[in-house]
């Protein structure tokens, strides 16, 4: 792991990655978005409404994906002190808040119609929500400091309790919507799902991985590209 | 006495010479709820339906009230590195700072909650379990905002940060603590929730000195 | 043309399925974009300083190549 540490060698990987995550994620989101949109059936109960669904469900799966990222990268950070990896975190959480925006969002707009309301407080979107709080938080707290490697180590730290946390408050809140609502509730996407329906969902959530994997390698690179003008910066301040 | 005790003695005799500040909070609490029922109106079934889940959100505010100068004054002076230089391990000293925060805010507030219940008209079978939650649930909210108070010290906007980062993690705290009561009134057990109280305390009693440590030593460094 | 139009009306769903992809598209095009801003304009800093990132040139511009086309695709 510790090869990857020698920021030329990660740009040079960068570099010869890029190309090809940003190509194949193009081809599966427009392979996904072609397979969503046309060849999928509309749900029998659900009507066309059920198309958000793809575009629903790759988000909210990305928004807990990303934060296991984070969370991960952060104890890479806090046990082997590992530069990128700090940077890997800086640069994932805006990205995991934008797909918690659109997981709620979507999810707006699907319920909308099939609820009736936009915003019910059904366990999954309030789950999202809180999520969608922690991102701010750690993003928050990572500018917070006025030394980066300050606000570099205070977000590792809350992102690893954060990650601790997520099973619990989504267990909380399970019991809770136990607690206040019939169960009848229509759930979003529920767990049998047909075949016609999977492989388009499989595709879209294929497609966002590789999209932020190709974001995160854009952005990494530039916070090293950062850095590095930031210390040239302090050499030149030094030198005067 | 243990280094613990004395350092649990020495901030409580803090918080004693300012005894104002312990008050302010459970003004605070009592000033906050007030406002419901001048917002919502005075319909005395609604006011005690509502009653646990505003006493519960109420404390939670109230608790931050205090966080952000936990360590901060300690910080300042520079007592903080000493402490971390002491024979007593860091995490014992955030467990000795979040036994004082609730000593001298979780507990007020344990005491005032039947006094706002008997302004919500709450039915008086819930009073008992109010107080059984409240003590039971107080201590993870102090704890979970002394992890805080460390993570943010030295900040820029420590105080606006604090919030953003506690609340959410206060939040099975919160949903359990005024199931039990809401069970209690409903004449249900409220055995469950207790349980779960008391094992979201245990868990923040381990995780949070932890955690809370970890902060403090990124600070320190 | 009626194809198109019932096929932009989602049986009746096109005011809510619509924005939900558009919403998503802008997001995730809104990120690239700003990303991929701010790694041209740290690059051209970095040259300015005649730092130029080792491996820079050649595979740099097949990367935001391949960016604009997905920005185009979602």
């Amino acid at each position: 792991m510790h090869r990857f540490a020698n920021p030329g060698r990660f740009l040079r990987l960068a570099n010869t990655l890029l190309p090809w995550c940003a190509g194949l994620a193009a081809v599966s989101i427009a392979l996904g978005l072609y397979l969503a949109l046309f060849v999928a059936p509309p749900d029998y109960q659900q009507g066309e409404s059920v198309r958000i669904m793809y575009v629903h469900v790759p988000a909210a799966w990305m928004a807990l994906f990303v934060y296991t990222a984070v969370a991960a990268a952060s104890a890479v950070a806090l046990i082997w002190r590992h530069p990128l990896a700090d940077l890997v975190a800086k640069a994932s959480s805006p990205v995991g808040a934008s797909f918690t925006f659109l997981a709620l969002v979507t999810g707006s707009l699907w319920g909308k119609p099939m609820w009736g309301t936009w915003w019910v407080w059904d366990a999954r979107l309030t789950s999202m929500l809180v999520l969608f709080f922690l991102y701010l938080g750690h993003m928050a707290i990572m500018n917070a400091f006025e030394d980066p490697a300050r606000g570099f180590r205070a977000a590792a730290v809350l992102a690893l309790v954060g990650f601790v946390n997520v099973p619990i408050i989504h267990f909380s809140v399970e019991w809770w919507s136990t607690l206040h609502q019939p169960s009848s509730v229509l759930r979003l996407g529920g767990p049998a799902i047909h075949a016609s329906m999977l492989w388009p969902l499989l595709v879209m959530m294929l497609g966002f991985k590789l999209y932020y994997v190709s974001l995160l390698l854009v952005r990494v690179k530039a916070e090293l590209l950062a850095a590095r003008l930031r210390a040239r910066a302090y050499a030149a301040l030094d030198a005067s | 006495m243990s280094a613990f005790a004395r350092l649990v003695a020495r901030d409580l005799r803090l918080a004693l010479r300012q005894r104002a500040d312990a008050g302010m909070v459970v003004l605070f609490f009592v000033l906050t709820a007030a406002l419901f029922p001048l917002a919502v109106g005075p319909e005395p079934n609604l006011l005690a339906r509502m009653a646990p889940g505003i006493i519960w959100v109420t404390a939670l505010l109230a608790v931050l009230l205090s966080l952000e100068r936990l360590f901060l004054a300690d910080y300042e002076d520079g007592s903080l590195e000493l402490l971390a230089l002491a024979p007593l391990p860091l995490e014992a000293t955030v467990l000795a700072k979040a036994l004082a925060h609730w000593l001298t805010t979780g507990l007020p507030l344990v005491v005032a909650g039947p006094l706002l219940a008997l302004l919500y008209n709450m039915d008086a079978a819930g009073l008992p379990m109010l107080v059984l939650a409240m003590a039971l649930g107080s201590p993870s909210l102090s704890l979970i905002g002394a992890f805080g108070a460390a993570l943010t010290l030295g900040a820029r906007r420590g105080g606006v940060l604090i919030p953003l980062l506690v609340l959410p993690l206060n939040i099975p705290v919160l949903i359990f603590g005024v199931a039990a009561i809401d069970a209690a009134l409903a004449g249900l057990s409220p055995r469950p929730h207790l349980l779960f109280l008391g094992a979201l305390f245990l868990v923040t009693l381990v995780t949070a000195p932890l955690a809370g440590a970890a902060a403090l030593r990124q600070a320190l460094e | 043309m009626e194809q198109v139009r019932s096929f932009l009306a989602m049986g009746g769903y096109g005011a809510f399925v619509w924005p939900a992809f558009g919403v998503t598209a802008l997001v995730m095009g809104w990120l690239l974009a700003t990303s991929l801003r701010r790694l041209r304009g740290l690059e051209r800093a970095l040259a300015e300083h005649g730092l130029i990132p080792p491996g820079g040139g050649g595979a740099r511009r097949g990367g935001t190549q391949g960016g604009g086309a997905k920005e185009a695709a979602s």
